[in-house]
């Protein structure tokens, strides 16, 4: 089994896949497209379970490495491997395009096989960006998969899909072009794309500034940290429920990667001069951004805001370690911050995804997103109502959810570094509450607000089979989160080993 | 008394090969009827493919200079020449059916084909002023005439009028500052200039001359502030002439700029850079932002090639052989992109339908969704956009850039191609989310779809494998 590719196939069978059923789209027949789409997503998933059983808990050395020449001229390398962080997230990655597959079954019934090959060359895509270990190879991936996406937003969006997907593609564009130049300066100082070598390599403070600077540019707005989120709102509001799920369960959890990958093991110093930036944006992001979620008056913005806000505490988890490590000297209490933002992730690619696709079900139903139309829906839906409740309750964080683990990692470990960091991050607690809570009162309770709710049906098996599965996830995680924390370990560890290390 | 020796003609052998089948061809040509009128064709691509082979079989490993020192051929020249007869090549095939449908496909637009490539074949082996300045105006006579080719079009012929007094402008301006060159070496020879230009950097009759040549160039290239011609000529020729003048003739005028540049004046690295770099800047800034606001695409693509010079010239200014090797792949890149996006516009236009607005592409993914993902290709490979071979271009002279410590050039660079990915990116809007206007069968033959897949692919295979043109654009350096 060891002697498989198994990360190339990981990456490279869904794109494969992909081609596949665009061509099976030819021929007309949409059930066999569904079939086939759906078969390709389990086979990527199906490989990628190895990847969890056959991991090394011990080490925080790249496992399941491929090292082949690729561009010899500039040293580029077709180079992947992966480590503690990035094997969750490639799983996450697996697991969210099944979903999406069967949540789009019958509700795409135009173009269903570009729809369906979009997603599983985006999931191909997605893989190599967590598995690359080769600069030129992230870069392509990261570029890459913006393509499909920006197609799924304009093909198969609402009503402003053509500005939301536009805004959406020059947005991170932009960020990545300062990526790019970062990463062309570290070449020409290790004298090759190696990540790993841009992570042993001395740099001085300026240059350090600097590559720290291009690379929060094109992290932060992947994240998206505020003052550059508003890409977002736009993005998920207009894109289809598949798309919505794919952004707020994987996309924004690159930028995330990006920053553990990239900023701080690379620019460690730079990490510890401007940590207070970081900081204060996640900061805003949580307190202002969750402020913001609380008056939207449509479903998709509100979730959409909330996904900042909590992606606001994964940013504020990794910055933690230089304040921590300054009051007390180590950095066991920060592995803990760390720890429980890399959760968050996970568990917010679960409860986002999860959200979205019960507003998918509303919408495919109701073709509204807006809080004013409904209301009393557990009336009609009871079941559906069932896991609406329990989401909204993930999602604002409640014990015994994935949701709580994270928070509440993150928040002790804030009391370490700042008693006001820790204060504006729990308002979280309160701020989530509202807005997830009222939401839910607003569309699931309450009287029968019209005749439309009236003649809504439950959701049928498929969806309760998706719902359900995410359901069972986020209890899982919520009560035992020791399978993914294990994984985290040793990485953490290391990695914040190298956050402190002084590369001057 | 002259000293006469028998020159050794072996390396002009594909030159001299391309005159004389152009010269049968004309000849033979007026002996056939319009209907057989393809047998011109097939002659006119069995020519390049005869001087492909002829240059492939005689390329040698080394540097070979013949008639008195006037001509080199080395492997730069050789593998630039070969992409010149495969782009050549090409743009016949794309041409047929466009001509064929407005009465245009004579035997003139082949003869007159071929010639232009004669004339970026001497171009590319110059070595001494004359030379270049004989090939150059060789490739300029054929494209003015091909400009003109549609005689009742008045707007083909405006954009002939335009780009031969233009033209003209811009030779006169190169030869000027030839013969100021010509004034302090004493020679033609590039060897010589370089030589003299090493032991006086400071001359300033070489300085003026040299501003005046790079003005010259700066005219041919189509780099702001002389790329007025540019915008009008692509619009108004013919779409297969445009494609023609669009792809090939850069890869010649890249090779006119090194040769000059590079091996002749050389040691003015300092004084060029600099302007360099203001050309450059000033292209991709004006080219991407104009090419905001067009409508229609010939013009949009001229707007973008602007921009695309910008890129050739980074790497050039970096004065290295890295920086040399970069801008040589994106010249060759770009030459297939572009021939790609004219060719996409041929295939999609029909007899009295020119489909050159961008209007004309919408709801192509409903029309054609294989067209559409082609022209998607080609529009993010021009963006730069990975996986395609577009992002390799841009990362290469990129790279070159940032290795002479110019990272605010490489930031400017970058900031200004976000700007124009928005218009590629409008293209592709226009064909995936809007509805079609047009409900016309497209009418293209088997042969330009092939082609055109071929052309597309290429650009997501070279991005997927990009080694081996790297390579080559690095080891002939």
């Amino acid at each position: 089994m060891s002697d498989l590719p198994l990360l190339s196939l990981v990456i490279w069978l869904p794109i494969i896949g992909g081609l596949m059923v665009l061509a099976l789209g030819a021929t007309g027949n949409k059930s066999l497209v569904r079939w086939s789409s759906l078969a390709w997503a389990i086979v990527a998933f199906v490989v990628s379970i190895p990847l969890y059983t056959g991991f090394n808990l011990s080490t925080h050395e790249m496992q399941f490495v491929e090292h082949v020449s690729w561009i010899p001229a500039f040293n580029v390398f077709y180079h992947v491997g992966i480590d503690g962080v990035s094997m969750p997230l490639i799983l996450l990655t697996t697991f969210t395009t099944i979903l999406v597959v069967i949540a789009a079954w019958e509700v795409i019934d135009h173009k269903t096989a570009q729809y369906m090959a979009c997603f599983l060359i985006m999931e191909g895509m997605m893989n190599g960006v967590f598995a690359a270990l080769d600069a030129v190879l992230f870069y392509v991936f990261w570029e890459g998969m913006l393509i499909p996406m920006f197609l799924v937003i304009g093909i198969w969006g609402g009503v402003r899909r053509v500005y939301a997907t536009i805004k959406f593609f020059l947005y991170t564009f932009f960020g990545s072009v300062f990526l790019l130049i970062a990463l062309i300066y570290l070449y020409f100082q290790t004298g090759n794309f190696s990540i790993l070598d841009f992570q042993a390599v001395q740099l001085g403070l300026t240059a350090q500034i600097l590559i720290f600077l291009s690379f929060l540019i094109a992290f932060a707005v992947k994240v998206p940290m505020w003052p550059v989120h508003t890409w977002l709102p736009d993005a998920h509001v207009e894109a289809p429920t598949g798309g919505s799920v794919i952004l707020a369960a994987i996309m924004l959890k690159l930028g995330a990667y990006g920053f553990l990958r990239f900023m701080l093991p690379i620019t460690p110093d730079a990490s510890s001069e401007l940590d207070w930036l970081v900081i204060t944006m996640s900061l805003v992001a949580v307190v202002y951004i969750g402020l913001v979620a609380l008056v939207q008056e449509d479903m998709k913005k509100l979730v959409a805001y909330s996904s900042i806000s909590h992606m606001g505490f994964v940013t504020l988890g990794f910055f933690l370690v230089f304040g921590i490590y300054q009051q007390t000297g180590s950095t066991s209490g920060a592995a803990l911050g760390m720890e429980g933002a890399m959760v968050q992730m996970i568990s917010h690619g679960f409860i986002s995804g999860a959200m979205f696709l019960c507003i998918g079900v509303l919408y495919d139903r109701m073709h509204s997103r807006r809080i004013s139309d409904y209301g009393g829906v557990a009336n009609t839906m009871p079941w559906f109502a069932a896991f609406m409740v329990f989401f909204a309750m993930a999602n604002a964080g409640l014990p015994g959810t994935s949701g709580f683990v994270g928070e509440f990692f993150v928040i002790l470990s804030a009391f370490q570094a700042n008693f006001w960091y820790a204060f504006l991050a729990a308002t979280t607690l309160i701020l989530g509450a509202a807005y997830s809570l009222w939401l839910v009162k607003r569309v699931v309770f309450g009287e029968v607000k019209n005749e439309n709710v009236a003649a809504l049906k439950d959701i049928n098996a498929r969806e309760t089979l998706v719902l359900g599965s995410l359901a069972m996830l986020i209890l899982l995680f919520g009560i035992w989160p020791a399978p993914l924390l294990e994984v985290m370990h040793p990485t953490v560890e290391h990695l914040l080993q190298q956050a402190v290390t002084s590369k001057l | 008394m002259v000293n006469f020796e028998i020159p050794n003609f072996v390396p002009a052998m594909p030159e001299i090969f391309v005159l004389t089948m152009a010269c049968v061809i004309l000849i033979f040509d007026l002996f056939i009827k319009d209907n057989d009128r393809i047998v011109t064709f097939v002659l006119a691509i069995g020519t390049l493919v005869g001087a492909m082979i002829l240059t492939i079989s005689l390329s040698e490993n080394a540097r070979v200079l013949t008639f008195n020192d006037t001509f080199v051929s080395d492997p730069m020249g050789n593998v630039l020449k070969v992409f010149i007869y495969l782009i050549t090549a090409v743009v016949f095939i794309y041409s047929r059916q466009y001509l064929k449908q407005r009465g245009l496909f004579k035997g003139e637009y082949f003869v007159l084909g071929l010639f232009g490539v004669l004339g970026m074949m001497v171009m590319v082996s110059a070595h001494s002023m004359l030379t270049l300045y004989m090939g150059l105006e060789l490739l300029s006579l054929s494209l003015y005439a091909m400009v003109a080719f549609q005689r009742d079009s008045l707007s083909s012929t405006e954009a002939a009028m335009k780009y031969f007094v233009l033209g003209a402008l811009a030779s006169g301006m190169l030869l000027y500052g030839m013969s100021l060159l010509y004034g302090v070496a004493a020679s033609l020879d590039l060897a010589t200039i370089s030589s003299v230009v090493a032991q006086n950097p400071d001359n300033i009759i070489l300085l003026v001359g040299l501003a005046f040549t790079v003005v010259g160039m700066a005219f041919k290239l189509g780099a702001v502030p002389f790329h007025m011609w540019i915008p009008d000529v692509y619009h108004g020729a013919p779409t297969s002439v445009t494609m023609y003048i669009g792809a090939a003739p850069k890869i010649a005028a890249f090779a006119m700029v090194m040769r000059l540049l590079v091996e002749g004046l050389g040691d003015l690295h300092s004084h060029w850079q600099s302007m360099l770099v203001v050309l450059a800047i000033l292209s991709i800034v004006i080219g991407n932002v104009v090419a905001i606001a067009q409508t229609n695409i010939k013009r949009m693509l001229a707007y973008s090639t602007i921009s695309h010079v910008g890129f050739i010239l980074l790497g050039i200014l970096s004065g290295t052989e890295n920086g040399y090797s970069a801008s040589m792949f994106y010249v060759v890149v770009y030459s297939l992109m572009s021939m790609g996006g004219f060719g996409m516009i041929i295939v999609l236009s029909r007899s009295g339908f020119e489909a050159d607005n961008i209007d004309d592409f919408k709801g192509l993914n409903e029309r054609s969704p294989w067209l559409a993902a082609m022209m998607m290709i080609l529009m993010f490979s021009m963006a730069g956009v990975p996986p395609t071979v577009g992002f390799y271009a841009k990362l290469s002279v990129l790279q070159s850039i940032v290795q002479v410590d110019m990272v605010w050039l490489a930031v400017t660079a970058v900031i200004f191609s976000v700007i124009g990915a928005f218009y590629y990116l409008r293209i592709i809007k226009t064909m995936y989310f809007d509805k079609p206007q047009e409900s016309a069968k497209i009418e293209a033959g088997m042969d330009m779809r092939i082609v055109i897949s071929l052309n597309s692919l290429g650009m997501l295979a070279l991005g997927i494998f990009p080694a081996a043109l790297m390579q080559w654009c690095i080891v002939v350096m």
